[in-house]
């Protein structure tokens, strides 16, 4: 066999054997290096991968070369290759620009273990979107929350302590719920393997265990995603990690659920038990509606930069699950393309966030005033990327919007509802993101040069550096707005799998 | 009788309310963490118990045994790798109980809450550990 047919596992592989071996390697420079390669080896075996699902294919892999029953089976299609894509890419590009952030704020003695943990935690989600088997996906949901969970608490700040302390609980309770599910769903049909769950569900599916089953991991996956009302966790998380930790986990952490959660509800569940597809929209399409419209005004209060932008996520998830439950091909086709659409552009804020956070006194909106005069070309790449988040035409982020707004309109009155919220929600985006651009245009710092930039000579080139890689990704939000072709027919591939077995 | 042959469900469902009322209703992180883990177990013992086949025994192959019957192994196997996971998150959790202990002297959450409100300017930015 050639090396090519193992790349479904060699893409979890990588960093997962990279990361003791980081260890090894003392002097900083080196972890780093091992670390950005492991990440980069997986991004373009993620490429390489979603090259042959484009193509019509669906590769999969025999663990240790036992058949799917039996052994545990590695299937990868439009859905899978969309979350490697983002993970593979949002962990290259935060370890490529991140160097001197994560000197600034983790002791050069820790760092080898900071990037073991990071690999972990790479390995981890990208385990998640291969694996075809519902423990091995529970197995690698602890992997990475738990490399998680050390990351969040490797910085200065030590607020992140009780912050990740909170994580570590609700994690827990959210992964353990998910657990009960499966080992419902086990005792009722024998088997983990989702493909065989499948099609062994419906003999069963009017049966209490499979519909309490459905409820636990339906909670268990929105507690891990940080459904609105279940997000308590992440604003701190997101808010007192180290700021290169949050680039990471803000592009993929949440989405990693999110997938768990389409592939459990549409593959499993949805066309076996009757009723289920109104239950999950019940369910989801009024939190989605509260997420974004609460989310956002809640963005609109807070003072401080990390926590706004985490803010903002909550609501963008809300509009992927906006999509998700109109249960159409549209309204899928939407969500998917805007968690695609939302980790470009809220990676490129928050890398933006970790240049201005070089050397500046903090990231309250008051410490920004005058911030784009000491750094423009990172507050310009700011603005750039935040018109993504908006949606501005011409940026990834407007072609989502279009698709949802789409969507919503062909479900009839209520559409216009959604539509309306959909508007509303953006303008207070608009709104939220003035607030940051208004002190750091047109209003002066006090304390002046003098205070708050230490060394600017040696911190030159990082941040210059810093800043390039994060206009690179800038650039690829309007490169995706502009031809957004690869995520459109991924996720349109990705939604008529998921909807395929609808009867 | 029904509900006695659900015996083991009802001490699962019981367990595991304990559990997770343990991890809300207390303010200390150590009694959280000690919630935590029963909730846990509360799962392990789901698995145990689904995987009984009355009058089975270990699913070992002996020269000479036909028509053996066998627990089945497989839940057995799952949840010696959720242990494993339970007791890796509680490793972690005790340790992040430590280092909170280290910077705000107290592992209670209102203290600790109540800390991060009222001292506002002690240093948002502890030095580099």
């Amino acid at each position: 066999m050639s090396v090519l047919a193992h790349l479904p596992a060699l893409v979890v592989i990588a960093p997962l054997l990279t990361s003791p071996l980081v260890l090894l390697l003392k002097p900083r420079g080196l972890a780093w290096l091992a670390a950005l390669v492991a990440s980069l080896a997986s991004f373009a075996i993620a490429i390489a991968l979603t090259t042959s699902v484009l193509e019509g294919t669906t590769p999969g892999y025999e663990m240790g070369g036992w058949p799917a029953p039996y052994g545990i089976g590695l299937t990868i299609d439009a859905l899978s290759a969309i979350v490697l894509l983002v993970v593979t890419g949002a962990s290259s590009f935060a370890l490529l620009a991140g160097r001197a952030s994560i000197d600034s704020q983790i002791a050069p003695a820790r760092q080898p273990y900071f990037y073991a943990a990071w690999l972990l935690a790479v390995a981890g989600f990208l385990g998640i979107a291969v694996s075809a088997d519902a423990f091995n996906i529970f197995v690698f949901m602890e992997i990475s929350s738990l490399a998680c969970y050390v990351l969040i608490a490797g910085g200065p700040d030590r607020r992140a302590l009780p912050a990740v302390f909170k994580y570590l609980i609700i994690g827990t309770v959210a992964a353990t719920f998910y657990l009960i599910g499966v080992g419902l769903i086990y005792m009722m049909t024998g088997t983990l393997a989702l493909a065989d769950m499948e099609s062994r569900i419906e003999a069963v599916a009017d049966q209490s265990p499979i519909l309490v089953a459905a409820g636990f991991i339906t909670i268990g996956l929105a507690l891990k995603a940080a459904v609105f009302p279940l997000h308590v966790w992440l604003p701190n998380a997101y808010t007192h990690a180290p700021h290169i930790v949050t680039v990471f986990l803000a592009a993929c952490a949440t989405k990693v659920a999110i997938y768990v959660l389409l592939r459990f509800d549409f593959f499993v569940f949805q066309q076996n038990l009757i009723g289920h597809e109104l239950q999950f929209s019940f369910f989801l399409l009024p939190l989605a509606v509260l997420a974004v419209l609460i989310a956002s005004g809640a963005a609109l209060a807070e003072s401080n930069l990390k926590r706004l932008l985490a803010y903002s996520s909550i609501a963008q998830i809300g509009y992927i699950l906006l999509g998700a439950s109109l249960v159409s091909v549209e309204g899928l086709t939407a969500g998917i393309v805007h968690l695609f659409n939302h980790a470009l552009a809220k990676g490129a804020l928050f890398l933006a966030v970790a240049g201005l956070a070089l050397g500046a006194s903090g990231l309250d909106l008051e410490d920004l005033r005058g911030i784009a005069r000491k750094r423009p070309w990172t507050m310009a790449a700011f603005v750039a990327a935040s018109l993504s988040l908006i949606g501005m035409p011409g940026t990834a982020g407007f072609i989502s919007k279009w698709y949802l707004i789409t969507a919503a309109i062909e479900q009839g009155p209520l559409g216009m509802v959604l539509v309306t919220v959909i508007v509303v929600s953006s303008l207070m985006a608009l709104a939220y993101i003035w607030r940051v651009v208004e002190p750091a245009y047109f209003q002066s710092s006090e304390t002046s040069s003098s205070a708050g930039e230490p060394a600017a000579s040696t911190r030159g080139g990082a941040i210059s550096w810093l800043a390039a890689v994060t206009w690179i990704a800038v650039a690829a939000n309007f490169y995706f707005g502009l031809q957004p072709a690869l995520p459109l027919s991924l996720a349109a591939n990705a939604a008529g799998l998921l909807l395929g077995h609808m009867p | 009788m029904e509900i006695l042959g659900y015996f083991n469900y009802w001490v699962f469902a019981i367990v595991l309310m304990i559990g997770l009322y343990a991890v809300i209703a207390r303010g200390n992180l150590i009694k959280k963490l000690l919630g935590l883990s029963i909730f846990q177990s509360a799962v392990f013992l789901m698995y145990i118990t689904m995987d009984k086949v009355e009058g089975g025994t270990a699913p070992i192959i002996q020269p000479g045994a036909v028509d053996q019957l066998y627990s089945n192994p497989l839940p057995q196997v799952l949840i010696l790798t959720a242990i494993v996971v339970g007791v890796s998150t509680t490793a972690l959790g005790l340790a992040i109980v430590v280092r909170i202990r280290e910077a705000y002297g107290s592992i209670e959450e209102a203290d600790i809450l109540e800390e991060d409100i009222y001292d506002p300017e002690d240093q948002k930015e502890d030095p580099i550990p």
